[in-house]
């Protein structure tokens, strides 16, 4: 304990290693102290070495942005929904209310192989697009700040309603519900804006 | 999973499948298996959103499920399958020079889309081909099958674990989640099927689908009425078969790089040969026989079996081990040593980095340490011939960053410093390791830099899509040529220079992503291959 007054004792100022085995012999120069952080990019001594260029490397990066390109065009890709809108402000008709379709579709989707939805989702990509104009006009006053990406979740409503009507069956979708939804989804309030 | 391996996960799911499925991928990533609603409440995303991102993500063999007990699913990602969706183009290129265009776009398809079954990768790849050929010209179905056939035999595609089927049919409430199993002798089994039929153009297909109402069946053939042969048999690009053959194609040219183009051909024939006997992490090949060798050479190589045993001889004493000698019988059997080649070749990759990032005398030092296992600090500066202090900084900067290491060895049992050996040694495990982890960080700033660089350039390149959109349409019209021109003008020269550099650099980032992913691959092979060891 006497031994540390702060630093004032005999042994002050001596390192618990041999400078000399790590290399800093005695009377060196010790490099200048570190006074700011280092700096973010730190400078590059040695310039890299070049891509590789040529046929294969060409093919493959053509390659490699085409497939980047076409992901986003598939079904795959889900597009974040967009906040619900005030349905006092327009006209009712542009609102669809295919709710109780919309949950059967989608608890029938899991079990099942998923081919089946991207089949349904490539079969209506062209109607998801001609609406998505007729949408765009009527909604474009609103969503001025918006960004140009969104789906909007009316039309994944429309495609499912498109596929009531695709069916050709006799019976609404609502027929083949057994049931097992009917208030267990109730934390999925439509009314107010989650998204 | 390490932080710099999550954010790269978050940036490709983010770029290939949009933003809800990274949200929810990151989440499984980084909790490990969850049921659906803890998922749900835990991203705060709604059920349905959440729904279909694993729909998503199962098909692509992203993530897998599990029924556990109470019938609870859970759902489990796996990151390094994420991972491998940076090497995409370098599994289509690969096809496509073993198995030309049919080829490369049938592994493409399975690629982008998870999984088939058979007849719709054929029916889509005969589609495709069928556009790029010349009008009147289709592409036939069988054509088509026999690639898919020839890949399967070859391993490159296999079968994805199926439905089992049930004999009692008990009428009990099915289970949550099918439990899916696969026979190892039917991965590969190609099921008997004859397609039979021709490629067809977009427009001719357009009206054949519009006019096939279907009831509740499965809509994957709207040509055919009849059930789909093969409903429920569904196939994905094998990718360890494809990571064994960039393995190969890395020795054969490492050999190629070291002595000359007929030894890398002898190399070549040996892992051929060994293709099918040897499983993708034996430490070394099935032993072959000289003679074995000499009769499998290809046809246009004509040296003699002294001159085959000479260079078999001189492969066996390279230092670098690549081609052991196990034995005399047959003219001396022969075995190629993957784990040592594999670790031969990370070493190399180690050596690069250090020249290309500190220079050829730190390589020289980080050489010399490598070589002779352990070094003091003064031995360092006689072996290297490089003066004290250089050699003193440039073993700091190397230690720094975390390629050489210091082993004390310590004279007396209380460890003093000053009575203790510190040698320099190189553990190259953990050198190959930290290496790993910044091309992760490497990839992830790549990737980041150029969705930067697009997203500032995007009112412009937005611009001149719309643009050129405008003149293939009034090409398609026959407009004059005087109104394309106007048309043209509407980009000014400098827009169209900034287009070109915007041009330039992200080519040069998607290229650097691409190399990265290389040197990924080496280390990752070797790490995975020293694991199995220890």
């Amino acid at each position: 304990m006497a031994s540390r007054g702060g630093g004032r004792g005999r042994g002050r100022g001596q390192l618990t290693f041999n400078m000399e085995a790590v290399g800093i012999g005695k009377g060196d120069a010790l490099p200048p102290p570190t006074l700011q952080p280092s700096p973010l990019f730190p400078p590059l001594e040695f310039r890299p070495v070049p891509l590789p260029s040529g046929e294969e490397g060409e093919y493959v990066l053509a390659l490699k942005q085409e497939l980047r390109g076409a992901m986003r065009q598939l079904p795959y890709f889900i597009r974040p929904a967009v906040p619900k809108r005030d349905w006092r402000r327009l006209p009712r008709e542009l609102k669809i209310r295919v709710r109780k379709l919309q949950k059967e579709r989608i608890t029938i989707l899991l079990p099942k192989r998923p081919p089946k939805t991207s089949e349904d989702k490539e079969e209506t990509i062209q109607k998801l697009e001609t609406l998505e104009k007729k949408e765009e006009e009527v909604t474009s006053e609103e969503d001025e700040e918006k960004e140009e990406e969104e789906e909007k979740e009316e039309e994944e409503e429309e495609e499912y309603d498109e596929e009531e009507h695709e069916e050709e069956t006799d019976y609404i979708m609502s027929y083949f519900d057994n049931g097992e939804d009917f208030g267990g989804d109730s934390d999925d309030n439509m009314d107010e804006a989650i998204y | 999973m390490t932080q710099a391996e999550i954010k790269l996960c978050s940036l490709l799911l983010q770029e290939h499948f949009g933003e809800i499925v990274e949200k929810i991928g990151v989440h499984l990533i980084r909790t490990g298996s969850q049921p659906l609603r803890v998922i749900a409440h835990d991203t705060g995303t709604s059920l349905d959103q959440v729904k279909k991102a694993l729909c998503v993500l199962v098909q692509h063999n992203l993530v897998s499920y599990q029924v556990h007990k109470r019938g609870v699913v859970e759902y489990e990602a796996q990151c390094s399958r994420v991972l491998r969706m940076l090497r995409y183009p370098r599994y289509i290129y690969t096809t496509k020079t073993l198995y030309s265009d049919t080829g490369e776009l049938i592994v493409e398809e399975l690629l982008l889309n998870g999984k088939l079954t058979m007849s719709a990768v054929v029916k889509k790849v005969a589609d495709r081909l069928t556009e790029t050929m010349e009008d009147g010209k289709t592409m036939d179905y069988a054509e088509v099958s026999n690639t898919f056939v020839r890949l399967a035999d070859t391993h490159f595609v296999q079968r994805c674990p199926s439905v089992p089927t049930t004999e009692n049919s008990d009428p009990g409430p099915p289970p949550p989640a099918p439990a899916l199993v696969i026979n190892e002798k039917d991965m590969y089994l190609v099921p008997k099927l004859s397609l039979i039929g021709k490629g067809k153009r977009r427009r001719s297909s357009d009206e054949d689908a519009a006019g096939e109402p279907k009831a509740k069946r499965p809509k994957h053939t709207t040509d055919n009425k009849e059930p789909i042969p093969d409903d429920g048999i569904y196939w994905q690009a094998n990718l360890d078969r494809f990571h064994q053959h960039f393995r190969d194609q890395a020795i054969v040219s490492a050999v190629a790089n070291r002595m000359d183009q007929t030894s890398s051909e002898i190399v070549r024939t040996m892992l051929r040969m060994s293709e099918i006997t040897t499983s993708s992490s034996a430490p070394f090949t099935q032993p072959l026989s000289s003679n074995e060798i000499f009769r499998s050479l290809p046809v246009g190589y004509n040296i003699s079996k002294q001159v085959l045993d000479q260079y078999l001889t001189l492969l066996a004493d390279d230092p670098l081990e690549f081609v052991g000698k196990s034995g005399d019988s047959g003219g001396g059997m022969y075995v190629i040593n993957l784990h040592k080649a594999l670790a031969s070749l990370a070493t190399a990759t180690l050596e690069s980095v250090v020249q290309e990032r500190f220079g050829s005398r730190c390589a020289r030092i980080f050489r010399l340490v490598l070589q002779k296992k352990h070094l003091e600090q003064k031995q360092v500066e006689d072996f290297a011939m490089i003066p004290a202090k250089e050699a003193k900084d440039m073993l700091y900067k190397m230690l720094s960053e975390n390629f050489i290491s210091l082993q004390e060895i310590p004279k007396t049992p209380d460890h003093a410093p000053s009575r203790t050996f510190y040698l320099y040694t190189v553990n190259i495990l953990a050198a190959a390791r930290m290496l790993l982890h910044r091309c992760y960080k490497s990839i992830a700033n790549l990737i980041e830099r150029r969705q930067f660089e697009t997203k500032e350039n995007k009112r412009l390149l937005e611009k001149s899509q719309r643009v050129e959109a405008i003149i293939a349409s009034m090409q398609a019209t026959g407009a004059e040529e005087a109104q394309l021109q106007e048309i043209e003008e509407m980009i000014t020269a400098p827009e169209r220079q900034q287009l070109e550099t915007l041009k330039r650099n992200v080519n040069k980032l998607d290229a650097s992503e691409i190399q990265v992913d290389e040197t990924i691959f080496l280390l990752e092979s070797y790490i995975e291959c020293t694991m199995k060891r220890l």
